[in-house]
């Protein structure tokens, strides 16, 4: 199998996903990159030149997919800040953000 | 370091600054763009949120129909292609008013492109490029200061999140902070007049980054640009420019390179800071939105959105100079929003001179607006009013001393003129043996301007008129006044 996917690569896309790997972890990210990219090289051998791209397949239903501009009734405060991992009751809270 | 030019002038017009502006407006639309949720400014804190707006697992987003219609108008009306088909992709990135770690936006194939603005430059009118529009949502609110824990919390609203917005990014085609400036106003008022936003600054439905870039002049590589943000008025993102153009060519002249970078505005210092973000920090890893279907626009589809599109201001301003005969000023003051330039035409068609309608909007409005820090929307007279007072102008029913007192009152007292005008209906002397006998009390008292006027200086008449409408206390009917004021001098 081609190694097409480095560590260094596997360390950057953990950094862009917040993710935090030991190196054990890495390795495995590396094998299974590397084994699933394979396959995808795999499929890119069929000729798909005329062929629009799909991201999903929802367009074959048909149907409109738009929403008519009509409000519906919100989540109350308390129910959605009862799921907040730290709130004031109004707020949610984080720590705090320095870099934006 | 400061605004003030600390690069002397000779060398600042040794470089060519190049600009683009990246504008974000949000869209004046009942609910969200993926959610019923209200799309309110104000509401109190976290109450208009849902699972979609929150980014809870199992939630879907259904694109809100009005939004796209919407983002057609304000494509059309900035002269921009329209894509039947566009996709909406994922943005990736992590910041706590991003509930889902991604913003669904448009990539590489945006709802609208090619399109353009022309603004007036010193050198004459110049089109500047828009290269894309595209719909996307906005994230919430981030409160970094303010609450006693700030110091080691940040404060999360998510009403803003998921509002509909569309993003308008020009080509590098801006030249000088003046042309930005203009850009954006031109901008502003065409999106006004389309109504698709209010474009409120301060509320943050219309915000503005710019990307600037120094090269010598006769290069044609662009030079490194920095990405200025956080600018929140239009007269802040001159300034931006202006202190980041300098700061550029301060670097390159002292030898050093210009690195690419994102940098923030500080309004109060007057300056730019860099972010000093980490390097590489941003690939926002963008891939087609799973959850939603490209989005189909069709012709039809597009004329039929296209058949509310309004008169936008440039096509109006040349019609309103050729049917009532106002001059492109005029015409510049009276469109200054769609709603003034409506009850203008309104008032315009029922005056008997629209001309003078103009004119007293020109002069004594705008003067009185003007010295009472008033908007035209705020103004106390009403369209209805300026024609009214107009017309009585017009029939010599009102001299224009009393009209300016009635202005004066109407200001002072917050009344519309119909208003003071029926309280005080100055009393107008239109008996003409009234008014002879004062014309006969002042020629009696200035026997020699009598002579002068006798022995062929006609002007003198005009002092004859004052004198008269002076002694009436402005209540002669002037158009009645000049008349005897002439028949008598004559007999």
């Amino acid at each position: 199998m081609t190694q097409t996917v480095t560590t260094e690569d596997v360390q950057r896309v953990a950094e862009l996903a917040s993710l935090e790997l030991t190196s054990e972890e890495e390795t495995r990210m590396v094998r299974d990159l590397n084994a699933i990219l394979g396959y995808v090289q795999h499929m890119n051998e069929l000729n798909t030149a005329n062929i629009e791209p799909m991201a999903q397949v929802g367009e074959l239903a048909g149907h409109e997919a738009l929403r008519p501009d009509d409000v519906a009734t919100s989540l109350r405060r308390d129910a959605v800040m009862a799921g907040a991992p730290e709130t004031d009751g109004v707020f949610f809270k984080v720590p705090k953000v320095i870099e934006r | 370091m400061s605004t003030t030019a600390s690069v002397a002038p000779e060398l600042l017009a040794k470089y060519e600054p190049v600009i683009g502006l990246e504008v974000h407006v949000q869209l004046l639309t009942q609910t969200k763009a993926f959610c019923g949720c209200s799309n309110k400014f104000g509401a109190p804190p976290n109450t208009l949120v849902c699972p979609v707006c929150l980014g809870l697992p199992g939630a879907l987003p259904v694109l809100n129909k009005r939004a796209v219609e919407f983002a057609v108008l304000a494509a059309r009306a900035l002269n921009c292609e329209i894509r039947e088909r566009s996709i909406f992709a994922r943005k990736n990135y992590f910041y706590p008013d991003l509930p889902k770690g991604y913003q669904i936006s448009q990539f590489d194939k945006p709802i609208a492109e090619h399109g353009w603005i022309d603004v007036d430059t010193p050198n004459g009118e110049k089109r500047i490029g828009i290269t894309r529009l595209h719909m996307e949502e906005d994230a919430g609110k981030s409160i970094h200061d303010g609450f006693p824990d700030s110091a080691t919390r940040t404060y999360v609203d998510l009403n803003r999140c998921g509002t509909p917005l569309i993003e308008i990014v020009s080509e590098p085609d801006i030249r000088t902070p003046d042309e930005a400036y203009e850009y954006l106003t031109k901008l502003k008022e065409i999106l006004l007049y389309t109504g698709v936003s209010d474009c409120n600054m301060e509320e943050g439905s219309l915000r503005c980054d710019a990307n600037v870039s120094v090269r010598p002049r006769g290069q044609e590589k662009f030079g490194t640009k920095a990405e200025v943000k956080n600018v929140n008025s239009f007269r802040f993102i001159r300034a931006a420019l202006e202190y980041e153009i300098e700061r550029q060519v301060e670097v390159i002249e002292g030898g050093g390179r210009v690195v690419q970078e994102t940098r923030l505005w500080n309004a109060n210092e007057g300056r730019t800071y860099s972010m000093r973000s980490k390097e590489q920090a941003h690939d926002y890893r963008y891939f087609p939105e799973p959850d939603l279907p490209p989005l189909i626009v069709t012709a039809d589809k597009q004329a039929a959105i296209l058949q509310d599109m309004p008169e936008l201001p440039e096509a109006r301003r040349k019609r309103m100079i050729s049917e009532y005969e106002i001059t492109a000023q005029d015409a510049q003051t009276l469109t200054a929003t769609r709603a003034f330039a409506d009850q203008f035409e309104a008032a315009a068609k029922a005056a008997k001179s629209p001309k003078r309608v103009a004119n007293l909007v020109q002069s004594e409005l705008t003067m009185r607006l003007k010295a009472a820090n008033l908007e035209l929307e705020q103004s106390p007279i009403t369209m209805k009013g300026i024609a009214q007072a107009a017309d009585l102008a017009e029939e010599g029913k009102l001299s224009s001393k009393q009209l300016k007192q009635l202005f004066d009152t109407a200001f002072e007292r917050n009344e519309d003129f119909g208003i003071v005008y029926e309280r005080e209906k100055p009393q107008q002397i239109s008996d003409p043996a009234a008014i002879e006998k004062l014309i006969d009390e002042v020629i009696a008292g200035n026997p020699k301007q009598v002579e002068q006027y006798r022995a062929g200086k006609k002007t003198v008449a005009a002092f004859f008129v004052g004198q008269v409408m002076k002694l009436s206390k402005g209540q002669a009917n002037p158009s009645l006044l000049n008349e005897l004021v002439a028949k008598k001098l004559d007999a």
